[in-house]
């Protein structure tokens, strides 16, 4: 364990230089969060993810965010364990029906201001999920949506870049 | 083919199910094979419905080798396998919820994916509407006077899958756990039927995320059988190096979690560098961090180019280098071990009753591996061993994913340094005859998926059924957390990190 903890102290952090926000994501939300108290929140934000539906693998792109390559805290952008903690639902999936009243709980369980982040390219039309009878489809069908971030999955890159884009607009 | 030769070319009772053929029982040879499901003969591998007949699929016990049986059902009933054998039980439950086909004397009838929310009654057979938000559902009773019930989910603390957990606690200790799933049931049934082959594989590979290349290779395999295509060598070789990268990042990130659950987050950390170098290794070979839909039926889409091969052994070689210092900080650290030592505990009968797969199935001494057993290309080249254990707990489920992660680093190299050169993909057309069946059994990381399909005369797909290894590792679960504490249900559930997607379908 030593050698590790060694390594961590003497060798160069591994995480990487921040992309460059996305210029559509910017514009998608300044309007939304010119409305908002968006001083009382400052640069840091809680993020709850809820999966409504994925098939884990917007999951485990979201997972990566944490890793030392990317190192999502340093955002201030931290995730936590309960909606009662969150500014932002990240949700993810073609919100099934036995999930809706979930994700609906979940929602009304955040405390505003609040904003919602569809992850994937599920939540964003239910993708090839779309006709089936067992799903709602789009995240915006359930509870307002402030961004999009598209991808199947989204790999980490796109997702920093999307919620870059977020705190950006907000500070 | 003319027209009238179409009409005269007789219609095979029951198609050909390629590579393993598909018999026709009655009721009694029906119980017979759940006789000798129970008496340990055979194993169950799966059990499915149609419109008005169940298949069950089953593994001989002596040779590896798989059995179909079908038993016609038009009064939309059949004998109960799970009264005999327990694995069947949910199966019986899904079969029930979409095809509306019941199991008789079965000893749950409850529903099991049908939450009543989806406006139709057994939506893949003859639907019904109904008009519901939703169904209450009874949980198993666990009756005394200092128990306790704690209900989690389905929204979890994490970032995971929803599904919800009823525990019944006697102060700490768990005393009963029972799984309520469904919560993720996309209706990958119906979808697939009346889809062409195409967008079949696209929804195949979309079941469960973790595993889509080996998804993608199950039902490729089950298509290239029904068809009797030929996949050119250098692509089975290319399949392979994504399974088995597929399956070390997966190791990698759940080792890493499974310590973070016991709060060592250093682990988790290392492990964490591992598993992303081998995504962007994955994105820079085949243009996907996830590889998926690189697998298609005939071979792969995409080619591995030479300099890449170089950057592959690279990465290889760095894994060498670190896996012997994580197995090292893992098996050093007492803290840990004082986790995963003894906890979460599976039997050995258990595991071969329910015919547990992967992981979760060698580290309480069932040794199957479809890669050995079934034989498929290109592993019956390649020289590597599988791990196994008997210890039964989260310490031994970690050992054997290590034993795992130095099989697939000796895999790879060997596919680097042997894969031949040629074509990636078989040309293939669809003949214009008769429905063709197939079948396959692949192993992923989480264990084996089972693909049994049918494809119509003019090529689209009939009925796709998709076994996730999760079915008989799930109920293991309820199994292993008895007597643990509550505290270390999240180091027992990510040991065994089984799909909710895969499951609930």
């Amino acid at each position: 364990m030593q050698k590790f903890l060694l390594q961590g102290l003497l060798r160069r952090a591994l995480t990487e230089q921040a992309p460059i926000p996305n210029p559509t994501s910017i514009a998608e939300l300044g309007y939304t969060l010119e409305r908002t108290a968006r001083q009382k929140l400052g640069r840091s934000l809680s993020i709850r993810e809820v999966d409504a539906g994925s098939c884990n693998g917007c999951e485990l792109e979201i997972h990566a965010l944490s890793n030392a390559y990317y190192d999502l805290e340093r955002f201030g952008l931290r995730f936590v364990a309960s909606p009662r903690h969150a500014d932002v639902l990240l949700v993810t999936g073609p919100v099934t029906k036995n999930m809706r009243e979930a994700l609906e709980r979940t929602y009304a369980a955040t405390p505003d201001p609040k904003w919602v982040i569809a992850v994937g390219d599920c939540a964003f039309d239910g993708g090839v999920y779309c006709e089936s009878y067992a799903c709602v489809g789009a995240v915006a069908n359930v509870v307002p949506v402030d961004l999009h971030i598209r991808g199947c999955p989204p790999d980490p890159t796109t997702l920093l870049k999307g919620l870059i884009a977020f705190v950006e607009t907000m500070s | 083919m003319n027209f009238a030769s179409k009409q005269i070319a007789a219609q095979p009772s029951p198609p050909t199910c390629l590579p393993w053929p598909r018999e026709i029982v009655d009721r009694v040879g029906w119980l017979d094979f759940a006789e000798s499901l129970a008496k340990g003969e055979r194993e169950l591998l799966s059990l499915w419905g149609e419109s008005s007949s169940v298949h069950m699929a089953v593994l001989e016990e002596r040779e590896p080798r798989l059995r179909i049986v079908t038993l016609e059902c038009p009064e939309g009933s059949f004998p109960s396998v799970g009264q005999l054998h327990p694995p069947a039980s949910r199966l019986e439950r899904a079969i029930r919820d979409l095809y509306g086909l019941r199991a008789e004397n079965a000893p749950d009838e409850r529903p099991w994916l049908d939450h009543g929310r989806w406006g139709v009654r057994h939506p893949c057979n003859d639907p019904e509407k109904i008009d519901s938000a939703s169904d209450s559902y009874a949980f198993l009773p666990a009756e005394g006077e200092p128990l306790h019930q704690i209900p989690v989910g389905p929204v979890h603390a994490g970032i995971i899958e929803p599904g919800h957990f009823r525990f019944s606690a006697n102060g700490e200790t768990v005393v009963r756990l029972e799984e309520r799933f469904g919560f993720v049931h996309k209706g990958v049934d119906q979808l697939m039927a009346g889809a062409s082959i195409e967008r079949a594989a696209r929804l195949a590979a979309r079941v469960s995320g973790d595993s889509t290349v080996a998804y993608s290779l199950a039902f490729s395999q089950a298509i290239e059988a029904a068809f009797d295509v030929n996949v050119p060598p250098r692509a089975t070789y290319l399949r392979a190096l994504m399974a088995e990268l597929e399956r070390l990042a997966n190791h990698f990130g759940d080792i890493g979690a499974i310590c973070n659950d016991a709060a060592f987050a250093l682990m988790h950390a290392q492990c964490g560098i591992v598993r992303e170098r081998i995504l962007r290794e994955a994105a820079r070979c085949f243009g996907h961090r996830l590889m998926m839909d690189r697998i298609a039926p005939g071979g792969v889409v995409v080619d591995l180019e030479q300099e890449n091969v170089a950057a592959l052994f690279t990465l290889i070689e760095w894994i060498e280098l670190m896996t012997p210092r994580l197995i090292a900080l893992f098996g050093d650290t007492t803290s840990l071990q004082d986790r995963t030592v003894g906890t979460g505990f599976v039997s050995e009968a258990l595991a071969k009753q329910y015919a547990c797969g992967g992981y979760v199935g060698r580290a309480s001494g069932r040794t199957f591996d479809a890669r050995k057993a079934m034989g498929y290309a290109p592993y019956p080249q390649l020289t590597f061993e599988i791990g196994a254990a008997k210890g039964g707990d989260v310490d031994a489920r970690v050992w054997v994913r290590f034993d795992e992660i130095k099989a697939s680093l000796r895999i790879v190299r060997q596919i680097l340094d042997e894969a031949p050169q040629g074509p990636i993909i078989a040309a293939w057309a669809l003949p214009e005859d008769w429905t063709r069946e197939g079948a396959a059994l692949v192993e992923g990381f989480r264990g084996d998926i089972f693909v049994w399909l049918r494809i119509r005369a003019d090529g689209v797909v009939q009925r796709c059924h998709l076994r996730d290894p999760s079915w008989f590792q799930w109920p293991l679960l309820e199994a292993a957390i008895k007597d643990n504490i509550v505290a270390d249900f999240p180091l027992c559930n990510k040991s065994f990190n089984c799909s909710y997607s895969g499951h609930d379908l």
